[in-house]
């Protein structure tokens, strides 16, 4: 058959894919080199490097950089291990699994401003909230969480939300497990922990590598929460480099930094989804 | 079925080519406060006067607002035929030209506009916004509170003074805490009020050569000042609070005395929503060495966008909606203790309003002393009280809130958090090309 009647028929379709995928990112790298600020009318003369060097030496930069990892490892750590957990808890049948896995896939389904406006009023502020209520009937001081300990209070947030998305990887994952291995397991004496280490954890593996890479890519563009809540945090505290784009492009209108800023966060998820890739790949191998 | 089709697409065909007699739809911004809430509801007395203008509410928080309405302005959107912005904004738009001209008849009474805030929008003499609702700040205390402790709080008391009457009624085992502030970061929440702190103690946002002043002497007294206030007379949880979390605080009886603007005095002297009603008492702004810039001016008002669709309308609605027949209005409908305030010299000429309103001679006499071009002791280069009408201030106003949140909560002390405003400030600076 002949091998150009389907290419130009698929033209159109890969052409527009293209466009909303490539076109926005060639027009930030345009604007990352030119000085573009929406206060600042007329034309948009060649800036070099100038926007990137700008920054870089914001003071922010360096805690942005530093709250960004920890927001994300943290998260990634916790999901993962919690995911694991529950998913291994419910993998046995008992009356009412339905439910409980609905009610286990919910908290993904929330808007993350939503979710974090929940947690910010009703369990953490220090007057009113529920852990404020617990703190007080257990005899302790409530804990103003968002002003004592602003960036554990995000991770809980988004640990809380994305905990459900491991959950369910994984539920999926030990659903494919071939339960006759399983059984001459148990039969030759292997007790629960054993069956852990040698049968579920090695067939999670792969699970687990897709439920890193999915959760790399959108916990670095994490804003809502921080946004609603903290704002970037007392001083830096919160401030991530998703936060300082914002900052640049929204506050300071300063369209030209704000891109800068984004050609870096592009190139920082390449990083390290390269290496994700590596641990992961050479796991696999095994 | 094709019989179907084709009648739906004839249908569907003629709907689009109909001209229905179009009303001109009127998009307007707007901010998400009391007054405006309150315009929304009274809307229909516009749209019945003019039935071919039909009003679209775009209603939005502070922040976010204001970004919209930048992003459009400068990008040319003209997504909004009129926008509601403040006395910040006003005076650059205009300069920038993103701004019409508001074009007001004899029956507007243009001098009855209170004179700062009428300067205050105005370029050469031309009005470009038209002020909906004024504020200035003061100080709003619990008169029993205090007459027990057996002190008095006068007008421009010192801040010293002011101190110690919060440590005298400082009663956390009652719920009572002495002195509730804005603590929230934010240029306009906790450093409208830092800045006024500032301004009283002799400083200033920038000197004549455009240099940050965060690091002199009269900011470094007024933010350890502040900081000591709120750690030893002030509630817990301050770093969050802005103008509603503290007027919730008040209006609970848990605040014996709060400095904030002057439109809260409405709130908390209205037996409905406040349970400390008729034990409030009002004095002017505390001083620490001049009385110059120790309380703020602001002014909402609704302005037209140079790529506004419908101008014509749009100057219809603002001649409406900034009228003395609007206050009366409100006046007939809500209350003459609920009427926008601080815009006009009748209103507070108006014996009705002085019946209703005990905070009336409090604020006029605040707002009658916000100067927004002597805002400091020494001579600055920039127009405004407790913000600095240039655009870079908005970024820096942003970081240096987010410096004293964290000196407050004591995560870094008084003087770092001032050196990295300063140097936020300085790198702002330098980039708009102020100085090398």
């Amino acid at each position: 058959m002949n091998r150009a009647m389907p290419r130009a028929l698929l033209t159109p379709a890969v052409a527009a894919i293209a466009a909303i995928s490539v076109v926005p990112l060639l027009i930030t790298l345009y604007y990352a080199f030119v000085k573009f600020s929406l206060l600042e009318p007329g034309d948009h003369p060649f800036h070099g490097g100038e926007n990137f060097y700008f920054f870089f030496t914001d003071n922010a930069f360096l805690p942005a950089l530093q709250n960004t990892f920890i927001l994300m490892f943290s998260v990634m750590v916790v999901t993962v291990v919690g995911g694991a957990a529950l998913a291994l808890l419910i993998n046995e049948a008992f009356p009412g699994r339905m439910l409980v896995r609905v009610l286990l896939i919910s908290p993904f389904l929330i808007m993350p401003a939503v979710n974090a406006l929940m947690w910010k009023n009703m369990l953490l502020n220090p007057i009113y909230g529920l852990f404020a209520q617990v703190s007080r009937f257990l005899g302790l001081t409530p804990v103003d969480w968002l002003s004592a300990h602003p960036l554990l209070s995000i991770i809980m947030m988004v640990a809380w939300q994305w905990l459900p998305f491991a959950c369910l990887i994984f539920m999926t994952a030990l659903q494919s497990m071939d339960r006759e291995q399983l059984e001459a397991a148990g039969m030759d004496g292997a007790n629960y922990l054993q069956k852990l280490r040698y049968l579920y954890i090695p067939h999670l593996w792969r699970a687990v590598s897709v439920v890193l890479m999915i959760e790399m890519i959108f916990l670095l563009s994490v804003f809502a929460e921080i946004f609603t809540t903290t704002g970037g945090g007392p001083g830096f505290e919160t401030t991530t480099i998703t936060f300082m784009i914002y900052q640049q492009a929204l506050q300071a209108y300063d369209i030209g930094a704000a891109s800068a800023g984004a050609l870096f966060a592009v190139l920082l998820a390449n990083i390290a989804a390269f290496f994700l890739m590596r641990v992961i790949g050479k796991n696999l191998a095994k | 079925m094709k019989r179907i089709a084709v009648s739906a697409l004839c249908v569907g065909l003629s709907c689009a080519a109909n001209p229905v007699l179009a009303a001109t739809d009127l998009v307007i911004a707007t901010v998400n406060n009391g007054h405006m809430i309150e315009m929304q509801k009274l809307g229909k007395f516009f749209e019945q006067k003019n039935p071919d203008i039909k009003l679209k509410w775009v209603t939005l928080e502070e922040a976010v607002l204001r970004q919209r309405m930048t992003t459009d302005i400068a990008t040319k959107g003209g997504q909004f035929d009129l926008m509601t912005i403040g006395i910040y904004e006003t005076p650059i738009w205009a300069k920038k030209g993103w701004l019409l001209p508001i074009k007001t008849d004899a029956a507007y009474d243009i001098d009855d506009l209170l004179p700062t805030i009428r300067d205050g929008l105005s370029q050469n003499g031309q009005l470009y916004a038209a002020p909906f609702y004024g504020e200035s700040s003061m100080i709003m205390y619990r008169s029993d509170l205090v007459k027990k402790a057996g002190m008095a709080i006068n007008d421009r008391p010192t801040w010293d003074h002011l101190r110690n009457v919060a440590a005298k009624i400082h009663d956390p085992a009652n719920g009572v805490y002495g002195i509730c502030l804005r603590g929230k970061p934010g240029w306009g929440d906790n450093m409208a009020l830092i800045t006024t702190i500032a301004n009283s103690y002799g400083g200033q946002l920038f000197d004549m050569k455009w240099q940050p002043q965060f690091t002199s002497k009269p900011w470094k007294d007024a933010v350890t000042m502040y900081v000591d206030l709120m750690k030893k007379y002030g509630p817990p949880g301050s770093s969050s609070n802005s103008f509603n979390e503290v007027l919730a605080m008040f209006n609970e009886g848990k605040c014996g005395i709060w400095i904030d603007a002057t439109i809260a005095a409405s709130f908390i002297t209205d037996p409905k929503q406040s349970k400390v009603a008729d034990k409030v008492a009002f004095a002017q702004s505390p001083v620490g060495v001049t009385e110059r810039g120790a309380n703020w001016l602001w002014a909402w008002s609704l302005a037209i966008p140079k790529s506004s669709k419908h101008p014509d309308a749009a100057q219809k609605f603002i001649n409406w909606a900034t009228s003395k027949e609007y206050i009366k209005l409100v006046a007939k409908e809500a209350g003459w203790a609920n009427v926008p305030t601080g815009t006009r010299k009748s209103t507070y000429a108006s014996p009705e309003f002085a019946r209703a309103a005990k905070f009336a001679t409090a604020e006029a006499a605040a707002l009658a002393t916000a100067n927004l071009k002597q805002s400091t002791l020494p001579p600055s280069p920039y127009v405004g009280v407790q913000y600095a009408a240039i655009p870079e201030f908005q970024t820096i106003g942003i970081a240096a809130g987010q410096q004293m949140t964290a000196a407050l909560l004591g995560k870094v002390t008084v003087d770092q958090a001032l050196a990295t405003a300063q140097q936020a400030a300085e790198r702002e600076m330098r980039k708009a090309g102020y100085y090398k």
